[in-house]
């Protein structure tokens, strides 16, 4: 196994290779069907990653990225929908924000930051539950959000849906965003910060012995996984062109729980391997419900696939391993 | 008292009772293994389908059809112990969490497959659809069936687990599951009876359900289950009590919340309800009934 492992360095090339790589090779062949899923992979994995870092360092259960991805997904629409349009489309918009137009890299971040304050505001209120409480409060976020955003129809077009999103989310673009989210996470994971976490996930009260302040690092988890989410949150609507308030609800958050359980909770390159495999698997079963008129086999498949998962492996597929890099 | 008033307290006595129902399950699931589960809700939805075939075939009398449901929904339960939850005993809280999670996605998905996307509408029989007078409002009539039905099951219930060698049986794993087990006390066997019952008071509300609303889909288990789930966290979870408690006043502040707030706000109606879950577990995580336990907050 040791001729296996990378030095991160050389992991950190071939990532930026192999991401770089598909990248201009799914662009270049000008498919518009392998582009956009290229593009709904990329962001799971993004999306992946940043919930390994919420959770699995942590030892927290949050299922709350759907709810900060549609918080993220709404902010950056009202600054990349066409003005000319939103007059019609969010008549109750403030004239300030109708007349703005900003490209959809600044509109993400935007939408990130929105999303990641109210992670700080929600997530001091609820780091300190306990993993199933911790669960079922933010999947009640989610369906708080998603009520919002079905109510507030004067921004957000309610239960309608917005349509005619700009495709703007280019692929190079959520490839360059892939590889700086993975980087972090691997960065905060390998630091001290990281460290931290993951001795609060062991033994919280060992943890607090030492003079670490868990709250604060969870809390932190939280709000980097809140932003990261809704970061993705606000390219998802440019790249398929339609947003709405159920876009991103409770399936959403139970596939990327079994990515980061089948990843092992806590793993980076777990999570984006598991990441990419049940992208591509849930993908071709997509295709065979199509073609067979059966739909929910893949959602079951992927339920019974978990339950069995967790039998044989408990920890997942490497734990809290990072395989094939050498990390000490 | 005017009519409105009347007719919003029957309301919140009959949603607060389907709550109770589901709620009592839940509890008693929690008390015994300490597995929050998930796919409590979509048993209601498999009672409530349960309804619609038997009511559709046409040959069950109305007697009967309660009777049906409530033992189907027993075997519904127990059978969702043996399939998922069996091979779990033992793993940490975290597993068994995602386990009844992935059971719940699967029970709803594999209702989408088999019963179609579509809700189905239908009318019960006569019986129950029967509208009456009272103090001047004009009640349907199982909005007051269900309350009385409830609360015999209620009281049905906590007298089994009070007075019954069964009941203490459930009591004792609740309170030390190891010592239950060294006074010779088999879990497996407990944990399946639980089950069993939560489901079979879950299929009940569901048929409930189905004969108020007259309305049913695959996954309209998914959200009265996390109310439920609300409702007892409201009562104490783990406390049978609380459970019926916390069922009840989720009911009548939901009511409230629509009946008596202009009409603009009763799309927020859900947000309502699990902006109160948040506050709840922030202000008192232990409930009205339960006692603190260091693991929750």
């Amino acid at each position: 196994m040791k001729t296996m492992e990378l030095s991160p360095v050389r992991a950190f090339i071939l990532l930026v290779v192999a991401v770089g790589g598909l990248v201009l090779a799914v662009d270049g062949s000008g498919n518009g069907y392998y582009q956009t899923f290229t593009a709904l992979t990329l962001i799971n994995v993004m999306l992946a990653v940043s919930l390994t870092m919420t959770n699995g360092f942590t030892g927290m259960f949050s299922l709350g990225h759907p709810a900060f991805m549609t918080m993220g997904a709404y902010v950056a629409l009202l600054f990349t929908y066409p003005v000319g349009r939103k007059g019609f489309a969010m008549p109750a918009l403030p004239d300030i924000i109708a007349q703005v137009h900003l490209p959809l890299p600044l509109a993400a971040l935007v939408g990130g930051v929105i999303a990641a304050l109210a992670g700080w505001l929600i997530g001091r209120l609820m780091v300190h539950l306990q993993t199933h409480y911790l669960a079922v409060a933010t999947l009640g976020l989610i369906i708080v959000v998603q009520t919002f955003a079905l109510n507030l129809d004067g921004i957000t077009r309610g239960g309608r849906g917005i349509t005619g999103v700009p495709r703007e989310a280019t692929l190079s673009m959520i490839g360059i965003c892939t590889v700086l989210v993975i980087i972090l996470c691997w960065r905060i994971k390998h630091a001290s910060l990281g460290r931290a976490m993951l001795a609060v996930r062991e033994n919280e009260m060992a943890a607090r012995c030492f003079g670490i302040d868990a709250f604060r690092l969870k809390l932190l988890a939280f709000v980097l996984g809140a932003g990261i989410a809704g970061f993705c949150g606000a390219l998802l609507p440019h790249v398929v062109s339609v947003m709405s308030p159920k876009s991103f609800g409770l399936i959403l958050a139970f596939n990327l729980i079994a990515i980061i359980v089948v990843g092992g909770q806590g793993s980076i390159v777990g999570a984006i391997l598991a990441a990419v495999f049940i992208s591509v698997g849930s993908e071709s079963l997509r295709r065979v419900e199509e073609t067979t008129g059966v739909y929910g086999v893949t959602q079951v498949i992927v339920a019974v696939a978990l339950i069995s998962f967790l039998l044989v492996r408990p920890k997942g597929l490497f734990g809290l391993k990072e395989p094939f890099i050498r990390t000490s | 008292m005017s009519d409105y008033l009347i007719q919003q307290i029957v309301n919140g006595l009959s949603l607060g009772s389907l709550y109770a129902l589901v709620a009592i399950g839940f509890s008693l699931i929690y008390g015994v293994i300490r597995l929050v589960n998930f796919a409590h809700g979509d048993l209601m939805m498999i009672g409530a389908y349960m309804t619609f075939g038997l009511v559709a075939s046409g040959v069950v009398p109305w007697v009967a059809l309660p009777l049906l449901v409530v033992a189907g929904g027993f075997a519904a339960g127990g059978l969702i112990e043996r399939v998922a939850f069996r091979s779990i005993t033992g793993a940490p809280m975290i597993t068994g969490f995602i386990v009844t999670l992935s059971a719940s996605i699967a029970i709803q998905n594999l209702a989408l497959i088999f019963l179609g996307s579509q809700p189905r509408n239908f009318n019960f029989p006569e019986v129950f659809r029967m509208r009456l007078s009272l103090g001047g409002a004009d009640v349907a009539l199982i909005d007051l069936v269900i309350p009385v039905v409830t609360l015999l099951c209620a009281l049905a219930l906590t007298t089994f687990i009070r007075k019954t060698r069964v009941g203490i049986a459930i009591r004792a794993v609740a309170e030390n599951p190891f010592a239950a087990q060294l006074m010779g006390i088999s879990i497996g066997r407990l944990v399946f009876l639980v089950f069993a019952v939560g489901g079979a008071l879950a299929a009940l509300a569901g048929l409930f359900w189905s004969g108020k609303y007259g309305q049913i889909n695959p996954l309209m288990g998914f959200l009265p289950g996390l109310k439920a789930f609300l409702a007892t966290i409201i009562g104490g979870v783990g406390s049978l009590p609380g459970a019926i408690v916390g069922g009840y006043i989720l009911g009548f502040s939901e009511i409230a919340f629509v009946g008596f707030l202009p009409s603009e706000y009763s799309g927020y109606r859900d947000a309502f309800v699990f902006g109160l879950l948040i506050l709840i577990l922030l202000v008192r995580p232990q409930g009205l009934f339960g006692e603190s336990e260091q693991e929750r907050a």
